[in-house]
């Protein structure tokens, strides 16, 4: 029985000015051959300008049951945001 | 579509009432439209249903391959041959993001080749038919694509995240072989009588199973209810089928070729053709493994995976010394 080739993610970058984005993943012995396959299994269609990939193995995630308090500082900030100040019209654009 | 009568292990839909709290918080999340992502809770018996659903989905854009590979190299003009390379390298593209989507829900890919290959899991029916002639290539985009679409489609809205990105793009695609199928059909059907008589035989051939790849009728599809709740599943097999032969109808008129059905006519009341069921006695008998082609395609693929095997491995042991070497220095 041969062994399974390890999963890598794969990010691209669309459009120049952009930012990589993640596409999904694939197997490839190594970082190489992750990025030829991730060519021919993600940008078939000039999906890209450039590729990363990382093995997912190193990606360290935030658990999804930490969600509420990892986020719950940010909800009672509103005054991050612009619109919490009332700027009179008179003021002009700002 | 590309995935057939797949279990569920659920004895029918529990009301709100009669689910845990936490199943309760997760069907109540499913109904208000969320998306479930890979390491979040979720029942047993959805995450085991979306593995053979998935699962089976990716088997079938793999295996759909070996029909259509049958004529590249007998594709009639250089151009056609460039197509086909590419609508047949799609198929294979839409298997990986299959595979990965069903491997996040912590079954590996290795277990699911290895569950094809022994038989335990099942691809689309359609794909136990042969081609016999380059108008059988046209047929099987045009319809066998075409059948795909209309089930993929609803499915980017299914409840799991990663098979939604997953359809997301392969619909994005698809639609480039379902026309390039259409195109070989009009070109044959507007040549000489005999290209013709091969489109329409092409036709008479793929059509009723073409309409087997939706599954049996609603009343015995067994585990429809569950899915559906679920949001791995949309619509009715029904309710698929009747919009295939709805939209397909008129493109064979079009091109002057004729639905293989005596009892086809336009029901002006429900909106739609009536239509013949296909042979589901034949439909089973090819499920069980006993189509024309069942042994052809899955030798097809278990030789491939066996004869690739040094490879994969030489590759393997290559990228470790490599990484050794940098290790020590």
């Amino acid at each position: 029985m041969s062994h399974e080739w390890p999963l890598w993610e794969v990010f691209i970058r669309g459009q120049h000015g952009l930012n990589h984005r993640h596409v999904g993943s694939l197997h490839a012995p190594d970082a190489e051959m992750a990025i030829r396959h991730a060519r021919d299994v993600y940008t078939r269609r000039n999906e890209g300008v450039s590729i990363w990939v990382v093995r997912s193995s190193d990606i360290a995630a935030s658990s999804p049951s930490d969600k509420g308090p990892l986020f719950e500082p940010a909800n009672s900030k509103i005054y991050r945001h612009p619109t919490f100040f009332k700027i009179p019209d008179e003021a002009g654009h700002m | 579509m590309y995935a057939q009568m797949v279990r569920t292990d659920s004895d029918g839909v529990k009301s709100l009432d009669e689910m845990s709290p936490q199943e309760r918080a997760f069907q109540e999340r499913i109904d208000r439209g969320e998306k479930i992502e890979p390491k979040e809770w979720m029942p047993e018996a959805y995450r085991k249903t979306l593995v053979r659903q998935i699962g089976q989905h990716a088997h079938s854009e793999i295996v759909g391959q070996l029909p259509e590979g049958n004529w590249i190299t007998r594709a009639p003009t250089l151009e056609r041959k460039a197509i086909l390379l590419a609508k047949v390298q799609d198929e294979a593209g839409h298997g990986l993001y299959l595979y990965c989507a069903a491997e996040t829900l912590g079954v590996s890919r290795d277990e699911l080749l290895d569950k094809l290959h022994s038989g335990k899991m099942k691809y689309s029916s359609i794909f136990n038919y042969p081609t016999l002639n380059w108008a059988d290539i046209g047929a099987i985009g045009w319809l066998v694509d075409g059948a795909a679409i209309m089930n993929q489609v609803p499915l980017q809205r299914t409840s799991y995240g990663p098979y939604s990105r997953a359809m997301i793009r392969i619909c994005k695609e698809e639609s480039f072989h379902q026309r390039q199928g259409y195109d070989i059909m009009m070109k044959m059907a507007r040549g000489t009588p005999a290209q013709k008589a091969m489109a329409q035989d092409a036709l008479n051939r793929f059509w009723y199973p073409s309409l087997m790849m939706f599954g049996p009728s609603d009343k015995d599809s067994v585990h429809s209810a569950q899915s559906m709740a679920w949001k791995i599943k949309i619509n009715t097999n029904d309710e698929l089928r009747q919009k295939f032969v709805d939209q397909t109808v008129p493109q064979a008129e079009f091109i002057g070729l004729t639905i293989p059905d005596d009892k086809l006519a336009w029901n002006e009341e429900k909106g739609g053709y009536d239509f013949s069921e296909p042979d589901w006695s034949e439909f089973y008998e090819v499920i069980a493994g006993n189509g024309p082609c069942n042994r052809e395609r899955l030798g097809a693929r278990v030789k491939a995976w066996e004869d690739g095997a040094w490879f994969r491995d030489g590759l393997l042991a290559h990228a470790r010394k490599k990484e050794g070497r940098r290790a020590a220095a």
